[in-house]
């Protein structure tokens, strides 16, 4: 549990931390809150030569309002998020899937970017992030380009980043006005990845569904939006044999790792009643 | 008298004695990040040393290759069995009377095992150099199911045993069998069971589980080349007994060592073994002439040092269709790991498993343990319980619970009426105990209406219905659990660790103003030794416990003694202090009588000194008494005023209490909601109520988590799964639930101060609750026992194969 050495670079902008990155190839890594990447390298699964660290970047951090959409800087962290009112106010799902995020103390140093950027699929904000449509800022040598959630990962720890490329904020659609949401997440204990978990945001009309997306957490090698469950649901009252077919759908598409939290079977199973929880307090809290 | 005299009670109240929930001194450092753990020590010059483990469960060491590690700058050895040879140290005894590797030779017999120890000038160069130490293994068939183990061509595992057809405790019938140890009047018990009305069996197991302290295992060793002299530094529960065995195998002078153990954090079992890190460090040190520290990290802890439990029961009750149990046969498949290493007093090879009769009076009882080896790492610790007792009273617990279900009975109804009558102790059980004292039927009945037993058991009926109406998907468990420990180790007739008796030991050294300091041979891991022993010392002297200095862990100082673990330190070293204080008192009672000039069967002890009978005004207090002890003795008495005292108990001593656990279960997800838990504990005569309570919620804790999920899991090619806390079950507080604690009180009637011990109690009796409240949840659906650990998917499962779940 002891790190290889390693040098540490702290550059201030984000055209020098891209600069190092790219002049440093595959043998740098840039540290957000380290959550993950430190644990790897104490084990030495990760022994990178070079970490690039990105608190020294003043322009990653904080929420500003552009437009219909939400800005959020990649070294914004999972307490600030807790903190912001425009986060709480206009898309309370985030606030309720980062209060679910480990304990105080890993929220005070755990950021939005390291979160979604990092392509494990136990995190909780890629799904959240896919579930809101959200978009990605990836800035690199060549220059600046914008990706979807939904197309941002690949397999696990595999995502859109290209060498070089920092992911520098994410945009997030602010959702209908009176919309419902919830993200159910089932988990054996604080700290722990979601043994499954489910997030919808939906919006209701007449006791009906008219708008809805979930999105999937850690039943598969990446986040999932579950688009055959969402469709199964709308133009419905989510009654009960609705909601077994959309937790169905949700299932068939899930393949999670048999662990320590259970064998492939259970993961499934309880990622469909994930789903089905969800959607029944998106609905009762939808005006 | 006037009115700032104080009273009687004020006066008492002063001493902070026995029954004052003192707070404890000790927290005043650990909560300010003051105390001095092992890691903190750093000696000048100090090396750091760090371990090649084994990625394979089962292989032989074809070649190890050190060259390029001893090319990473900063480091300046590896040591390899090889080294050791030249010293004698390739391997050590157990405490338990085999012997077992301290670095691979030839063979490596678990996953995470100690190939090579890597001396560096700091931590992170020992860790570059390990991974330079090049290894070749050739992996071989591991074996890791215990049932498998005594196949006929179950592979070979300790080959250095080859041959030899007895062990430590009696013959071995197969080449991975360690020892058979039986207990009880098999004949008589067959009969039993042959006439019986009603018998019951099943096959419980007790997973295999890790004490997981807070603090790891760690030492700094120091050879002084000059004196010739070892002082050790370490996370000892006994560091006087590291001493005499560190002074027998490595055949330096017992009094050229020097065992100190510092602030502990944590041991329940994992700290009183002996691990291949202490007698590298040590090697190392002699070696390079430099201090060299060793500090396991969480993953080598919960892999490599001392697990706890992997007991398979299969048990039998017989018993008369009214509900008398007539008879108890129990045999244990049990799981030892690699090398025989469990710590348990040297006669007793399953330790005091034999208690597995409980709190019931089972006229006739048989028991066979047979361990045996596996590919796995060694240990078998007591955590958090005396020695193998926590199996015992999870063996019996459960299967009490699986008869009344099979009689139709109610669980507690059942314990009522087979429980061991007030009047019946001293009791002595089939199998071989003497119980000192208890009064079961109360606690029983205290609980049960404390919780409204019966009004559960009402609304538990109305959940069941409403379940297969469909009107719910929860359902709902109450687990009973009665349990009686057997602690205090022990009698030296039938107690010793390597030939020493299990005594235990206090020193008092009074000062001349009234404080004083007592050293023992106890060591605190958190158990607020420094708090309660000097409440014990004020009542039975009369000087404030602020006054007195509890000193624990240097050898040099410290009167010999067994250690702390077992609950034995307030049976054991608590009568030690409390006759080594009676031995003060009588001297300061001869120096009073001088003083007052009257005879001393004049005068009567009167809370904080002595008094002449009939004449109240004539008084001298301890502490005048104390600063007379070094200027005015009685001619002829030699000055001072100190004691020691080494305690041998005449016998264990036997705690007991009564448990409910009251859940509720989704049968959809398995999730799980300890909506109550109530804790009745009879630990005898108490001595900080405090003390006691933290000591029941931390020991609870740790049987929510076992029960509920914390296991060490090997696969099924023997690789360990559960190596860190993302997946070893630690509960947070979050998860922990809501304790309610209390008591009666039946004192031992042979402890000088009627003590029991507590520490373990909640851990022995928690267990069984929780068990038995997810059995109870799921018995109206047709079952009659569901392994631990209980998990969500786990109660998912059972639900599913119960037909609950589609």
């Amino acid at each position: 549990m002891i790190p290889g050495s390693f040098s540490y670079h702290r550059p201030a902008s984000v055209a020098d931390a891209v600069k190092l990155l790219s002049d440093l190839g595959e043998e740098a890594r840039p540290l957000a809150g380290g959550h993950s990447l430190v644990p790897m390298m104490k084990l030495r699964l990760a022994t990178p030569a070079h970490l690039v660290d990105l608190h020294g970047i003043a322009a990653l951090k904080g929420i500003s309002r552009n437009g219909n959409n939400l800005i959020i800087g990649a070294m914004t962290t999972q307490h600030e998020l807790l903190a912001s009112d425009e986060v709480a106010k206009a898309m309370p799902i985030l606030h309720e899937a980062a209060l679910l995020i480990a304990d105080p103390q890993v929220r005070y140093r755990g950021t939005i970017g390291g979160n979604v950027a990092n392509g494990d699929p136990g995190n909780d904000m890629p799904a959240l992030m896919m579930t809101l449509e959200a978009t990605y800022r990836l800035e690199g040598p060549g220059g600046t380009r914008d990706v979807a959630a939904a197309d941002f990962y690949q397999g696990a720890y595999f995502t859109a980043l290209e060498p070089g490329e920092i992911l520098t904020s994410v945009s997030v659609p602010v959702p209908a006005a009176g919309h419902g949401y919830a993200y159910e997440k089932l988990k054996r204990k604080v700290g722990d990845y979601a043994t499954a978990a489910a997030a919808v945001v939906l919006t209701m009309s007449g006791g009906k569904v008219v708008t809805c997306a979930i999105g999937l957490t850690n039943v598969h090698e990446t986040p999932l939006l579950a688009i055959d469950a969402a469709k199964a649901v709308i133009g419905t009252s989510l009654d009960a044999a609705t909601l077994k077919k959309a937790a169905a759908a949700a299932s068939a598409i899930m393949a999670p790792a048999a662990d320590a939290r259970g064998p492939v079977e259970y993961r499934k199973h309880v990622g469909g009643i994930m789903v089905t929880r969800a959607l029944q307090r998106a609905a009762a809290i939808a005006k | 008298m006037n009115d700032l005299t104080p009273t009687r009670e004020q006066r008492s109240a002063a001493l902070e004695g026995m029954g004052c929930k003192r707070k404890r001194v000790e927290d005043i450092r650990f909560t300010q990040g003051k105390g001095n753990y092992v890691d903190d020590v750093k000696l000048p010059g100090m090396l750091h040393g760090d371990f090649v483990r084994s990625p394979h469960p089962h292989a032989r060491v074809k070649k190890i290759d050190d060259s390029e590690a001893l090319k990473v700058p900063g480091v300046l050895a590896v040591i390899t069995a090889e080294t050791l040879k030249t010293v004698n140290l390739a391997w050590m005894p157990t405490l338990a009377g085999d012997v077992q590797m301290v670095l691979a030779d030839g063979k490596v017999l678990f996953q995470n095992q100690e190939v090579a120890f890597v001396v560096a000038t700091d931590r992170y160069a020992a860790d570059d150099g390990i991974n330079k130490v090049i290894v070749e293994y050739e992996p071989l068939p591991p074996l890791v199911d215990p049932f498998k183990s005594m196949d006929k061509d179950a592979p070979v595992l300790r080959e250095d045993l080859a041959g030899k057809t007895s062990g430590a405790h009696g013959p071995r019938k197969h080449h991975n069998h360690i020892f058979e140890w039986s207990v009880g009047d098999k004949e008589l018990t067959d009969a039993a069971f042959k006439k019986a009305e009603v018998t019951i069996k099943e096959m419980i197991s007790y997973h295999r589980t890790h004490p997981s302290p807070l603090e790891t295992c760690q030492c700094v060793c120091s050879f002084d080349k000059i004196k010739g002299e070892l002082t050790i530094y370490g996370t000892f529960q006994a560091p006087h007994v590291i001493r005499t065995v560190v002074s027998l195998i490595a055949k330096l002078p017992e009094q050229k060592i020097h065992v100190i153990a510092p602030d502990i954090g944590g041991g329940f079992g994992n700290k009183v073994g002996a691990y291949p890190g202490y007698i590298c460090a040590a090697v190392a040190s002699i070696v390079t002439g430099k201090p060299v520290k060793w500090v396991e990290d969480r993953i080598e802890n919960l892999t490599a040092t001392s697990f706890a439990r992997d007991y398979h029961m299969t048990t039998e009750i017989a018993a008369s269709k009214d509900g008398k149990v007539t008879g108890l046969r129990v045999h244990v498949l049990a799981d030892h790991g690699a090398f025989d290493a469990c710590a348990d007093p040297s006669k007793w090879p399953a330790g005091f498993f034999n208690i597995v009769t409980g709190s019931y009076d089972f006229p006739t009882a048989h028991l066979a343990v047979d361990g045996v080896y596996t590919n796995k790492a060694p240990g078998g610790v007591a955590y958090r319980c005396s020695f193998r007792v926590t199996e015992a009273a999870y063996c019996i617990e459960r299967a009490m619970d699986i008869l009344a279900q099979k009689l139709n009975m109610d669980p507690a109804e059942l314990r009522l009426k087979n429980f061991i009558k007030p009047e019946q102790f001293p009791y002595h059980s089939a199998l071989g105990w003497e119980y000192d004292s208890g009064d079961y039927h109360t606690a029983m009945r205290k609980m049960m209406e404390t919780t409204g037993y019966a009004a559960l058991r009402k609304e538990q009926a109305e959940k069941r219905a409403a379940f297969k109406r469909g009107e719910t998907r929860e359902i709902m468990g109450l687990g009973v659990s009665f349990f009686t420990e057997i602690v205090g180790a022990g009698p030296s007739k039938n107690c010793d660790i390597l030939g020493i008796a299990m005594f235990d030991s206090c020193e008092i050294r009074m000062h001349p103003t009234g404080a004083g300091i007592a050293r023992m041979g106890t060591k605190s891991q958190g158990q607020g030794h420094e708090t309660t022993w000097a409440q014990i010392i004020a009542t039975e002297i009369g000087i404030p416990a602020d006054n007195i200095m509890v000193e624990e862990g240097n050898t040099d100082t410290a009167p010999y003694g067994l250690g702390t673990y077992g609950s034995r330190s307030t049976p054991v070293a608590g009568a030690a202090i409390a006759m080594a204080a009676r031995k003060i008192k009588a001297k300061a009672q001869m120096i009073a009588a001088y003083k007052l000039e009257v005879h001393e069967d004049d005068l009567e002890f009167d809370i904080d000194g002595f008094r002449v009978k009939g004449l109240p005004e004539k008084f001298m207090s301890m502490k005048d008494i104390c600063w007379a002890a070094y200027n005015s003795v009685p001619p002829g008495m030699e000055p001072g005023l100190e004691a020691v005292s080494y305690y041998d108990p005449p016998n264990m001593t036997y705690p007991f209490g009564a448990y409910l656990c009251v859940m509720d279960i989704d049968v959809d997800t398995g999730v799980y909601k300890v909506r109550r838990f109530y804790a009745l504990d009879d630990c005898g005569t108490r001595i900080n109520p405090m003390i006691i309570e933290g000591q029941v919620h931390g020991g609870l804790t740790e049987a929510f988590a076992i029960a509920m999920g914390q296991e060490i899991r090997y696969d099924d090619t023997g690789n360990v799964v559960t190596g860190s806390f993302m997946d070893f079950f630690m509960p947070t507080a979050v998860e922990t639930p809501h304790w309610e604690t209390d008591f009666t009180v039946t004192p031992s009637p042979h402890h000088p101060i009627g003590a029991k011990g507590v520490g373990e109690s909640p851990n022995v009796g928690g267990v069984p609750a929780f068990s038995n409240a997810v059995n109870d949840a799921f018995s109206f659906l047709g079952s009659t026992h569901i392994q631990m650990p209980h998990d969500f998917w786990r109660n998912w499962r059972a639900a599913k194969d119960l037909g609950a779940v589609a």
